[in-house]
């Protein structure tokens, strides 16, 4: 565990010295529109993986929105993260259709080989495993994305395999 | 490409367009959906690619990566015109034999076609293959002749000819009152007729208007949205610009999930596309009519696809909605007039002006007219987008088109509407498709989601399911909603660990109907539906639930164990070395056994039990047979 927080304090110095220009551009491509606070977040969210504190912090500023309004939108939005997810995204679907195909199934599967739960990063920060509900695969349930390449059909068996694929 | 300054510049266009394809030569079109890409489509295209560079067939042979042709059960799909042989599940290795074969010779490869599984005919077109033959593809059937990053494939089939007869034939008021005759209802769940929301829209008082695009697709189980803006982005921006034109909005917002990343690109191209040829920017078509669209990428909640929450969104709030006293189309976006259609509405504009709402009111029923697209997916042969008129049977859907129940298992319930909507039983299995009818049963149109469900699907874990959806999608802003739906949660959780009373199931038909009366959205509004509609027509599982403790399709796990049948276990040691939690015990020649005490009833060992000794069985509502002794393990095998 103790690896997996040194690797986010070191993300996060480096956020503050490297990046806050980064987060600047992001901002200066929407500048003259309004209501793009969502869209300028996930555009960090893209960049980073996660929404770290000092970029919150530099958004607020320059949009001259309070910091706790920053912290409603990013906690409300599923595809937004106040955590550093790990480098691979782990998507299982738990969309209707996968769950009568058994998605449950698969979904246990992973929490197995991979120790962690839904929600959880492993600790070297490799995985990130999250349950979803539905990603439009349905003909192919139950379907596990990850990186955003989609594995159909999956059976418990496969699991182990899919995995092993990512580094 | 030139801003095209008249509808006639356009038809110019059309015409050179038309004239530089030759309608002989042979495409092969690759269907490049979410679907066929899961399934591996990416490989087979390069596949193509570099068979013909390395036969120098590319000027003769043109090849085209389409949206989603439908039937994603089957995929990839490859689909080759003029003749339109469609080949299914194709994989890189075929690839040189449809070049040498098909292309070169004209010779059909048989291996590759549909079979059909009642006659085992083999069926070489598309539109023979019953999947598609039973369909009516007004909307969808372009998907797999266009490229969608292509403008040009879109205009060379009439597109944007609706918006040129509109901007110099028709009145903004004309148009609304040809989409009031078509009598368009809304597809993205209401079915709110289209027509009337645009005259309140635009009678509503202001200078500045909106005109939206709902693709918040979040229906679990359902994805015509996504294939239409990613296979055919033109069709909805064109009915979008007229409704623009229609309503007097200067401005158009799309709001996609930005779980649909590929939707996102393609509408981006096309926006780009059409802004370059002077179909969306300042005087569209030399008419005088301005028009932008801008992307909005939703950021992931369910409740932000309802009418104010999903507005509340596009100013850059939390999308939480409001109450509706004043409608949104008379203060929706930043308080201003905002018209807000689903994708699939849009895409039924353009052909409604192009043909008329007298033929599009020939197709359907009395109150709904056109056709209606469904994700049919679930426990059924065929899964894939279904585009169908109104009025058709939901037996006709699954059976004629789905190709029924597979395995042979038993056909059970058809959950229509997402989690608004409700479970139809078999019973009501001939009831036509249709806005009203679908409301009558206690369940909904919806967006088009309908998930099959068959024998192992137990309904009180359904119900289970769906209110666990509600229950985190929930914006938590009104009580019967936050609080109502948790407490349901918890009773069915009781339910189908094993701890329900009668009295649980009367308190549930009781709180459903005060949450339906008292949320404050849509959402909370029909969130109850799920439940309600499984105790009406599946009372007898609730039932067998509490008083007797058994899972009738044995998937709550609590109700549910596995026995190993020694007189049917041939020691083969599949389970064992399956099983997640090494609970089963044996070896070779030692009748396999597993301990209930371990066991997490994950149900591997069912699954992978080879059917020719089906040793393993499911038990519920009844005590577990106590193991052989230990002695008798011993597996006599027969001479």
């Amino acid at each position: 565990m103790k690896m997996g927080e040194d690797l986010v304090e070191l993300r996060r110095n480096e956020m503050v010295t490297q990046e806050v220009d980064r987060v600047d551009q992001i901002i200066d491509h929407y500048a003259t529109e309004d209501g793009t606070l969502i869209q300028i977040l996930l555009d960090v969210q893209r960049e980073y993986n996660w929404l770290p504190k000092e970029a919150l912090m530099r958004i607020s500023e320059r949009l001259e929105m309070p910091v706790t309004h920053m912290y409603r939108v990013a906690s409300f939005y599923k595809a937004m993260s106040l955590t550093p997810i790990g480098r691979h995204l782990i998507s299982v679907c738990l969309g209707t259709a996968c769950h009568v195909r058994g998605g449950p199934k698969i979904l246990g599967k992973v929490e197995q080989v991979l120790s962690i739960k839904d929600g959880e990063t492993t600790p070297d920060q490799k995985f990130t495993l999250q349950r979803v509900n539905c990603l439009g695969c349905c003909a192919l349930g139950p379907v596990m994305v990850v990186d955003g390449e989609a594995h159909g059909k999956l059976g418990v068996a496969n699991v182990a395999e899919v995995l092993n694929k990512y580094n | 490409m030139a801003r095209l300054k008249s509808p006639s510049e356009l038809d110019t266009l059309r015409k050179d367009i038309l004239a530089k394809k030759d309608p002989n030569k042979p495409c092969i079109t690759l269907c490049a959906g979410t679907g066929c890409q899961a399934s591996g489509c990416e490989n087979v295209g390069l596949a193509f690619e570099e068979e013909l560079g390395k036969q120098g067939l590319e000027t003769r042979i043109d090849l085209k990566k389409t949206g989603c042709h439908g039937f994603c059960e089957k995929g990839p799909l490859v689909v080759i015109y003029p003749e339109e042989i469609c080949y299914l599940q194709v994989q890189p290795s075929d690839v040189p034999e449809i070049i040498s074969q098909t292309i070169l010779e004209d010779k059909v490869i048989d291996r590759l076609l549909y079979v059909d599984p009642m006659t085992a005919e083999r069926i070489a077109l598309e539109s023979e293959i019953p999947f598609y033959w039973n369909q009516t593809r007004l909307i969808l059937g372009n998907n797999s002749r266009i490229d969608p990053t292509n403008i040009e494939d879109y205009i060379a089939l009439d597109g944007y000819s609706a918006l040129a007869k509109v901007l110099s034939e028709m009145t903004p008021e004309g148009v609304i009152e040809e989409v009031k005759t078509a009598n368009l209802r809304g597809r993205g769940g209401g079915g709110f007729p289209a027509g009337r929301k645009w005259e309140e829209c635009c009678n509503a008082p202001g200078d500045i208007r909106y005109v939206i695009v709902n693709a918040d697709e979040g229906d679990p189980g359902a994805y015509m949205d996504r294939s239409l803006l990613e296979g055919n982005p033109h069709s909805v921006l064109e009915g979008l610009i007229i409704g623009a034109y229609a309503i007097g909005a200067q401005l158009g917002y799309i709001y996609v999930r930005q779980e649909y990343p590929l939707a996102v690109e393609n509408v981006k191209i096309a926006i780009k596309q059409a802004e370059e040829l002077g179909l969306l920017g300042p005087s569209i078509l030399g008419s005088g009519f301005a028009f932008g669209i801008k992307i909005h990428r939703g950021a992931g909640a369910f409740v932000s696809g309802e009418s104010s929450a999903l507005m509340t969104a596009l100013e850059g709030k939390v999308g939480e909605p409001r109450p509706k006293h004043i409608h949104t189309v008379v203060k929706g976006v930043w308080d201003r007039p905002s018209n807000l259609n689903n994708v699939e509405t849009w895409a039924n504009v353009p052909m409604i002006i192009n043909k008329g709402a007298d033929w599009f009111t020939s197709i359907g029923t009395e109150g709904s007219k056109g056709t209606k697209i469904f994700s049919l997916v679930g426990k059924v042969n065929n899964t894939g987008l279904v585009e169908v008129p109104m009025g058709i049977t939901l037996r006709d859907i699954i059976y004629n088109i789905g190709g029924g129940i597979p395995e042979g298992k038993k056909f059970k319930a058809v959950q229509t509407g997402g989690p608004s909507g409700g479970c139809i039983p078999e019973e009501l299995i001939d009831t036509p498709v249709d806005f009203d009818e679908l409301t009558k049963l206690g369940s909904m149109m919806g967006s088009g989601g309908m998930i099959v469900m068959d024998e192992d699907t137990c309904m009180v874990d359904i119900a289970k399911y769906f209110t666990d959806f509600l229950c985190d999608e929930s914006c938590g802003k009104c009580l019967p909603c936050r609080e109502g739906l948790r407490r349901m949660r918890e009773i069915l959780e009781d339910i189908t660990e094993g701890w329900g009373t009668e009295e649980d199931i009367k308190l549930l038909e009781e709180m459903a109907p005060v949450i339906k009366e008292n949320a404050l959205c849509a959402l909370g509004q029909t969130a109850p539906n799920p439940v309600m509609t499984t105790l009406r027509y599946f009372r007898d599982e609730y039932e067998a639930h509490v008083k007797e403790k058994r899972c009738p399709a044995y998937v709550c796990a609590a109700l549910t164990s596995y026995y190993i049948d020694p007189e049917k276990c041939k020691a083969c040691m599949i389970c064992l070395r399956n099983c997640p939690v090494d609970a089963i015990s044996g070896g070779k020649n030692q009748i396999h056994v597993i301990d209930q005490d371990k066991c997490t009833k994950c149900g591997t060992c069912f699954d992978v039990c080879p059917p020719k000794f089906a040793a393993v069985t499911r038990i519920s509502g009844e005590p577990v047979p106590a193991p052989p002794a230990e002695t008798e393990r011993e597996l006599v095998r027969a001479k």
